[in-house]
């Protein structure tokens, strides 16, 4: 496929995205026009982005064009290459599925006080701006994309504005998104003063001394990391994502976070070009610690849709510190590790959007069938939604990072990376990195407590409230987007070497390298480094797997694995009703107490004023205390201190003024 | 892959599930030996899964099908963990799929489903069980990846069948290996779920954690649950003695090299028996909250062997 027909089927996607927000506009108070044309187009956009991207990839070129818009001495460019390609096919699958599955959900909104318009309008300019973000070739368009996606979803997560928590909390998203923004256009500003130029292809050429580039680097992590989420920066995301409806949390969490995730190896791989080995420390634990506290704070959590944010900000982590652990290789000199490294950040990326697409779905299913988000009051749901309990187990397992699906696959290909970790040099370096490598076991493990936790708790056991007893299947097309996504779960884990020679095209063109060991003993094996060092044969893990489930349902089939029904063991006592069994908090209390240290516990017994007693427990996130909270103060004291030059007085605004711009002249000249 | 070697997989995975009963029933034998009494004979745990499979299943009326289907799902991920790890033979055509990520990976697998088994039928016990469980095993978790990490330092691979090789050639005594192999042992007594962490033959529900997840199943479900947690215990033995120990396993498919090797295994997991049944009976269970501090040892191995290899064993 030629690499202009990418770019035109590109264009089309973008063209459809805009087309559905268009349509939207016209709902009136029913959502037919929304079910049956607005999230049709949204679905053909993405279908049309999944095939520009892929296009990209097995294509292989390079294709640019110049648009006539932007400023009359800067139109805007596009670029589709490997790398924006990888991240089409990202984007484009989970929209596809996005707007099947939005499609039935979105008859929940009808006959309330929302307005629809605005729901479908902002949708489309959403994933049309995220789209092009991927496309710009130069800041300019860049940054203009970048804004309208952050103001777009501002828009989509203030739906539900009645309650004043969610006018907060989409308030504090769109103050960190333009925080954020601001420090990529400062990062952009260094590289466009050095490369002559606002394009891209400019910037490519800048001749960078260690400092700048420094610079430069730190102000472009700080302002993608405040939007992948990243510890100490991802305040907003675990109180923006459940407000949000679920499809678009989906969309947010799945996809606007690798937007980020995007960007950044855009500026650091391409832009900036040069590697240092301090770089890669500091994203390697960031990352980390991004992604051990975003789990334990999960695990704390019993909202349902709140647990998954904080899960994305531990998922955002692990991309970090796999792309960390790339830089750290590159700049020490192993480019084949390094590709390793940076093959198993990309991996992580699809497989996130993967399966985090999958289980806000799930959680906006049970949402649209018991109207319920707290997990405490949820159970036994797999009885009375088995299509979508079937595939939120598989969401879990995938995110559990177990085989034979995709999550286990990007872990794997991590912590070969940082095996090996013995070729470098530096003793400091290979006494670090290992420490790193057992934090992201920790974290995997206590993910998969969590995952345990959640469907336990919601699907498993008695229901716990009347609405989740009554709770009803969900509508075909929600599950048939789910099923569509656990299917892309299932493919990944088990056919890794496919994805990867698919794939190979992306470090090729961003390093200068690809991957061809890993895949050359076959499709069956996946050999990242080499043979002998480690070898993961999904297909046979899978098919091994497969055999015993087959025989077991032949068996049970012939009749011959009958079973019994009984009451359940209750000790000689009263029988067990939904009340006796173990409750989210309940389950989560061990590891409570053990890594108390690193939560804010509010834990207590209070009389209410009937005098009843109650027993409460809040754990509040402790960025809150140590790092929001100082500097909200700093910047309140900073703004009174500079309230003292409001006098008041014209005359002295006259003099502030005829001040600044006699130090502006002398500056430029 | 030759016929012979596919063979010997066969034979391997048959010997794991034929071996772990034997090897339970050596221990409790040791144990009661210990406790001067005369114990049950060797092959009573293969007299109990005979006497589970005969049984009628009974199962409460508030289970899903995730409850039936948990039991062969947990026994066939075992197993199959079981079949990468080598017992008597190293060159075995599962050689590839023998990597020790991925066999951590598989058990895992493994945990989960017996986790939500537990919080299936909707009682206190079999959710304590879970909770309890997943707080083991996530701090087992790194201790076990520091420990391989120290191996892999010096071996430089994560494939099982290397690292066995690597040893039976080794010519030093490495100070890395003992701290990896004491990080080891403590975190296989954890995951296993022996004393000190777990009792298994405890009857009182508040001080179980494994038992209180297969609390409420019945016949051939427990014979599995049961049938699964001996072949965790003998895969975690076979992986101690040969990767630690492997003098004497068969290199080769002749039919001496291989009795010799079987016999080298059996002698070699008999000692390991009898420690174990030894350690059981001089410990006594901790309380839950005093687990973290057994694993965080563990972890400490783990990083002072790995620390160890920057260190110590530079140039070697």
């Amino acid at each position: 496929m030629s690499a202009s027909l990418s770019l035109w089927l590109a264009g089309a996607a973008v063209t459809m995205a805009l087309a559905s927000a268009l349509v939207s506009l016209m709902t009136g108070n029913t959502t037919r026009l929304l079910r049956l044309v607005a999230m049709p187009l949204f679905a053909l956009g993405g279908l049309f982005a999944l095939l520009a991207g892929l296009g990209a990839l097995l294509g292989g070129g390079v294709a640019t064009a110049e648009l006539p818009m932007g400023l009359p001495w800067l139109h805007w460019h596009v670029r589709l290459d490997a790398l924006s390609g990888f991240f089409f096919c990202v984007v484009g699958l989970v929209s596809f599925t996005v707007g099947i599955y939005a499609s039935g959900y979105i008859r929940g909104f009808e006959g309330g006080r929302d307005s629809l318009p605005a729901l479908g309008g902002f949708g489309g300019v959403f994933l049309a701006a995220m789209l092009m973000v991927m496309l710009a070739d130069d800041a300019f368009m860049f940054m203009v994309m970048w804004e309208v996606m952050s103001l777009s979803s501002y828009f989509l997560v203030v739906f539900h504005h009645e309650h004043a928590a969610n006018r907060s909390a989409a308030f504090l998203y769109l103050l960190m998104a333009h925080v954020g923004g601001l420090a990529i256009l400062l990062s952009y500003g260094i590289l466009a003063t050095f490369g002559h130029g606002f394009g891209f292809d400019a910037m490519r050429g800048a001749d960078l001394g260690f400092g700048w580039a420094s610079a430069a680097f730190l102000l472009a992590f700080l302002g993608f990391g405040m939007k992948a989420g990243l510890v100490p920066l991802h305040a907003w995301l675990p109180l923006a994502h459940p407000v949000a409806p679920s499809h678009i949390s989906a969309l947010m969490s799945g996809v606007m976070l690798k937007v980020a995730v995007y960007g950044f190896i855009r500026v650091l791989f391409d832009l900036i070009g040069q590697f240092h080995w301090q770089w890669g420390i500091v994203v390697l634990a960031v990352g980390s610690i991004s992604a051990l506290m975003g789990v334990l704070y999960a695990l704390m959590q019993h909202d349902l849709k709140r647990l998954l944010a904080y899960h994305s900000v531990e998922n955002l982590g692990i991309i970090f510190m796999g792309l960390g652990l790339a830089m750290l290789f590159l700049a020490e000199g192993h480019p084949v590790i390094g590709a390793v490294a940076f093959i198993a950040a990309l991996y992580h990326s699809i497989n996130h959007a993967l399966f985090k697409s999958l289980l806000f779905m799930g959680a906006g299913a049970i949402l649209h069938s018991a109207g319920e988000r707290d997990m405490e009051k949820m159970g036994g749901l797999l009885r009375r939604m088995p299509w979508t309990g079937l595939f939120f187990l598989v969401g879990c397992i995938s995110i559990s990072a177990l085989p034979p699906f995709n999550g286990f696959v990007s872990e794997w290909l991590t912590f070969q990376s940082a095996l090996q970790v013995w070729q470098l040099n530096s003793g400091v370096l290979r006494s670090v990195v290992p420490i790193a490598a057992a934090m992201l076991a920790l974290t995997g493990a206590l993910a998969a407590a969590c995952f345990v936790k959640v469907y336990g708790v919601a699907f498993l056991g008695r229901a716990r409230s009347r609405a989740v007893r009554r709770a009803r299947p969900a509508p075909l097309s929600m599950q048939i987007g789910q099923g569509i996504l656990a299917a892309f779960c299932l493919l990944l884990g088990v056919l890794p070497t496919t994805f990867i020679s698919l794939i190979n095209i992306v470090p090729q063109q961003v390093l200068g390298r690809g991957l061809a060991q890993a895949t050359s003993h076959g499709w069956l094996w996946l050999t990242p480094v080499a043979a002998e060092t480690a070898s993961y044969g999904a297909p046979l893990i899978a098919i091994a797997l497969l055999v015993a489930l087959v025989f077991g349902l032949w068996l049970m089939g012939r009749g011959l694995l009958r079973v019994r029904r009984c009451d359940a063991w209750d000790c000689g006592f009263a029988p067990p009703d939904a009340g006796m069994q173990y409750t989210a908090s309940g389950f989560a209390q061990p590891i409570r107490r053990v890594f108390g240290m690193l939560f804010h516990i509010d834990e207590g017994v209070e009389v209410l004023p009937d005098g009843r007693r109650r027993h409460f427990l809040y754990v509040k996130d402790r960025a809150w205390e140590l790092f929001y909270m100082p500097i909200a103060r700093i910047v309140e004291q900073a703004a009174r201190r500079v309230t003292r030059l409001q006098s008041g007085n014209v005359r002295t605004y006259l003099g502030w003024s005829l001040a600044t711009l006699l130090f502006l002249l002398w500056v430029v000249t | 892959m030759s016929f012979v070697a596919l063979l010997l997989v066969v034979l391997q995975m048959a010997l794991y599930v034929l071996l772990a009963p034997l090897l339970v029933g050596w221990v409790r034998k040791v144990k009661a030996v210990l406790q001067n009494r005369r114990g049950a004979s060797l092959l009573q745990p293969y007299r109990d899964l005979y006497k589970l499979f005969g049984k009628e299943v009974r199962m409460a009326s508030t289970a899903s099908p995730l409850f039936r289907a948990a039991p062969y799902i947990v026994f066939t991920a075992t197993w199959l963990a079981a079949a990468a790890v080598p017992l008597f033979v190293t060159q075995l055509a599962t050689a590839g799929i023998a990597d020790i990520i991925a066999i951590a990976g598989l058990l895992a697998l493994a945990r989960f489903f017996l986790a939500l088994a537990g919080m299936d039928v909707g009682t206190a016990f079999g959710g304590m069980g879970a909770s309890r469980e997943m707080l083991v095993s996530a701090l087992a978790e790194p201790a076990m990846l520091i420990a391989i990490f120290a191996m892999v330092m010096t071996v430089h691979s994560t494939n099982l069948e290397t690292l066995v090789d690597y040893q039976l050639t080794a010519t030093v005594l490495r100070p890395s290996y003992l701290f990896a192999l004491s990080a080891l042992v403590l975190v296989a007594v954890a995951e296993t779920g022996r004393i000190p962490v777990d009792n298994p033959s405890t009857h009182l529900e508040l001080t179980m954690i494994h038992e209180a997840m297969i609390l409420e199943y019945s016949g051939r479900h427990l014979a599995l649950m049961e049938w699964a947690a001996q072949l965790k215990l003998l895969l975690y033995g076979a992986l101690l003695i040969n990767v630690f120990f492997p003098w004497g396993i068969a290199q080769h498919s002749g039919l001496g090299e291989l009795a010799n090797g079987l016999f080298f295994v059996l002698l070699k997991l008999a000692v390991l028996g009898v420690l174990l049944a030894v350690s059981e009976t001089v410990l006594a269970k901790m309380r839950l909250f005093r687990a973290p501090t057994f694993l965080n040892l563990a972890l400490l191995f783990g990083l002072l062997g790995m620390l160890s290899t920057v260190i110590l064993e530079v140039g070697l």
